[in-house]
């Protein structure tokens, strides 16, 4: 194993709350993400999955420093993106690129294809206005877009084709990561297929690391090699794909899995069915944040926060039980 | 299942825009039975929503138009209904819940208030007896301390509980027919699984009929009865649930199926999609629809539109190559490959 691309050591973004007083800030904040730890090696898909609101899309806002973070520490190839100077940062971000969820609402509606693929290398100063142009026939081409469309508008296109249009401009600057957040959530399924295939190629042929976030389990299990499951803010279970899905050792994970949709109208699935709502960020539960909802709560839960146990090795679960099953 | 509740027949619905005409449904027909659950499916598009506004009579006009085709419910035709007997209809007998339960409540007034509406409407209850009925309504979804809910606003309930309210307001009559546009799109896959069995809950307890309009085919496989395969404002198949899953005829559907991620799907292996995209349905559709994206087609699709045929009771399907007499063997991965390239 060789050196991590992206480490994320407890790193925690906190937004305050409007308090009830005017001109006294309140001292309650809403806790998007908090202590969380991952890396992300070269060349691997890690996928975040989660309900809305655990805190996935902040998490992929800070990595790529669109926010910064309240506390914690986070290297990218070697370097410290906290503590980087406005400047640097542009230069990091060209390698950390990020492919958004609507791709009705992250295209210009008023450039061209062309212009929307052209302007990161722009902004960088990258080559002269010919090269350029040779540079976005050629993505177009690679994700797989008729390079005659560049003088087209972002509404003559379909949503897959806007979501190949926004890969396109993702790559544009050759970035080593791309930050996929619920890039085919908005697609339908026979279209999802394609882009899904489209973003294996590409990791293929550039070499990509990919951080996945998505609400599908399925798609989470098919592209991505190791999976982090959030709950609150926080990551609940982290692993391989095949140890979460065949082994889910947080009941969180287990009640996620079971309540993907039957694959057959023969089949009758043992579900475990949450009750009651995800607690609120802002004052979240004492102990494990999942208590409330957990079938198997015990008295330690409502009080200690279980700490990220290793279960085998590269899988880690934050759960009481597990301590149990060892002793 | 019970009596015929809901017969759709030879339905044509055009929109005009401008100058130019898009026909959002080409001849759909089929039927609803009491308890029983149909699902519709298919790509965004395609007219599964245009569909259950029809059958409500929610198109509006200008620009929509039912241009042909019969709506008979409880064998009364609706589709020339004029608006006052329509009213009279939804809410009481028929009613429906949308897709997004955040634009669907109105943020100005209570969740009691939204309740009582259209209870005070149907059912003429005093005031009293109309809080009491919501009150009742909102314990059956199961919304905890219902109570205090009754008085509190949209804003203040999260995705899950406000399509619960949705469904409260919508079943509040005991309507004969539920529509549901995609009711669980926007929710997470916990809350879907709740919502979804709610539902069933509820059905076995009034014995309503359940149109479901989804683009999972997951959702389908859990809560229906038939279902209906939708492309381009056309049925490419129909048939109960498991004659579709057992035996799936038309090459749409194998489309479909195949580009369902399934949990044992090898990541190794390039995902089965369907290459193109749906036509656009302002032009004249010569021949069969899918003709462009179908990786058997032949001269004669493009030519002329197959008419539908049943092979087996209940289970129909058009294509040319689906007939009693003649059969398409299914190709194993046909596509793949061109999936990735294709646009």
């Amino acid at each position: 194993m060789g050196h991590p691309l992206l480490e994320v050591k407890q790193v925690k973004k906190h937004f305050p709350v409007k308090g009830t007083i005017p001109f006294v800030p309140s001292r309650q904040s809403v806790k998007a993400v908090d202590n969380v730890n991952f890396h992300v090696m070269p060349g691997e898909t890690l996928g975040i999955v989660g309900e809305s609101g655990c805190g996935k899309s902040t998490l992929a806002r800070l990595i790529n420093r669109l926010i910064s973070p309240t506390e914690g520490e986070m290297n990218f190839k070697n370097k410290d993106l906290v503590s980087l100077s406005k400047r640097d940062l542009r230069t990091v971000r060209k390698n950390i690129q990020m492919v958004f969820q609507d791709p009705y609402a992250s295209l210009d509606p008023r450039k061209r294809v062309g212009q929307l693929i052209e302007e990161p290398l722009v902004i960088h100063g990258v080559g002269d206005s010919v090269s350029r142009k040779r540079r976005v026939a050629e993505l177009l081409e690679i994700v797989g877009l008729n390079p005659r469309y560049q003088n087209r508008y972002a509404h003559e296109f379909s949503g897959g084709q806007r979501q190949r249009i926004n890969i396109a401009r993702a790559l544009t600057l050759n970035p080593e990561l791309i930050i996929c957040d619920e890039p085919v959530s908005a697609l339908d399924v026979s279209v999802q297929a394609q882009v899904i295939n489209l973003l294996k190629d590409l990791q293929k042929q550039f070499q990509l690391t990919y951080i996945f976030i998505s609400h599908d389990l399925n798609v989470v299990r098919y592209m991505c090699d190791r999976i982090a499951v959030m709950y609150l803010g926080k990551i609940v279970e982290i692993g391989s794909y095949e140890e979460i899905y065949h082994s889910p050792k947080h009941p969180y994970t287990q009640a996620l899995l079971s309540a993907i949709p039957v694959e057959s109208p023969y089949e009758n699935k043992e579900r475990i069915i949450l009750t009651g709502n995800v607690p609120s960020p802002i004052a979240p539960p004492p102990g494990c944040a999942f208590h409330e909802r957990c079938p198997f709560v015990m008295d330690k839960c409502k009080t200690e926060t279980p700490p990220l146990i290793e279960t085998t090795e590269a899988h880690r679960a934050s759960c009481h039980l597990i301590k149990k099953e060892e002793e | 299942m019970g009596e015929e509740l809901l017969r759709v027949e030879d339905l044509f619905v055009e929109f005009k825009t401008g100058s130019i005409v898009t026909k959002a449904i080409n001849g759909v027909s089929f039927s609803l039975h009491q308890n029983e659950t149909l699902g519709i499916v298919g790509e965004s598009g395609s007219g599964k929503s245009v569909t259950a506004s029809a059958a409500m009579r929610l198109i509006p006009n200008p620009p929509g138009r039912i241009t042909s085709g019969s709506i008979v419910y409880k064998g009364q035709d609706i589709s020339q209904l004029n608006e006052s007997k329509m009213r009279k209809l939804r809410g009481n007998e028929m009613s429906m819940i949308f897709q997004d339960p955040t634009t669907s409540l109105n943020p100005v007034f209570t969740v009691g208030h939204q309740l009582m509406e259209s209870i005070r409407i149907h059912k003429n209850l005093s005031k009293r007896e109309a809080k009491q009925e919501s009150l009742r309504m909102l314990e059956l979804v199961g919304i905890p301390a219902a109570k205090q809910r009754l008085k509190m606003y949209p804003h203040e309930f999260s995705g899950g509980m406000r399509q619960r309210v949705m469904i409260a307001i919508a079943l509040s009559c005991q309507p004969q027919l539920l529509i549901a546009d995609e009711p669980t799109t926007a929710l997470d896959v916990t809350v879907q699984a709740q919502i979804l069995a709610l539902m069933k809950d509820l059905q076995r307890e009034f014995g309503m009929a359940i149109m479901m309009i989804t683009h999972d085919l997951g959702v389908v496989w859990e809560t229906c009865d038939s279902i209906i395969v939708m492309y381009a404002g056309q049925v490419m198949e129909r048939g109960s649930v498991r004659q579709v899953y057992d035996k799936p005829l038309h090459p749409y559907t194998w489309g479909l199926l195949d580009s369902q991620i399934a949990s044992d799907q090898n990541s190794q292996e390039v995902l089965p999609a369907i290459p193109g995209s749906p036509p656009d349905l302002s032009f004249d559709v010569q021949g069969c629809p899918f003709a462009d994206r179908c990786p058997y087609v032949e001269e004669i699709c493009r030519e002329s539109k197959p008419a539908r045929v049943a092979i087996e009771d209940g289970h129909e399907v058009a294509c040319h190559f689906q007939t009693d007499t003649s059969e398409l063997t299914r190709k194993e991965e046909a596509n793949i490959g061109a999936s990735a390239t294709g646009s």
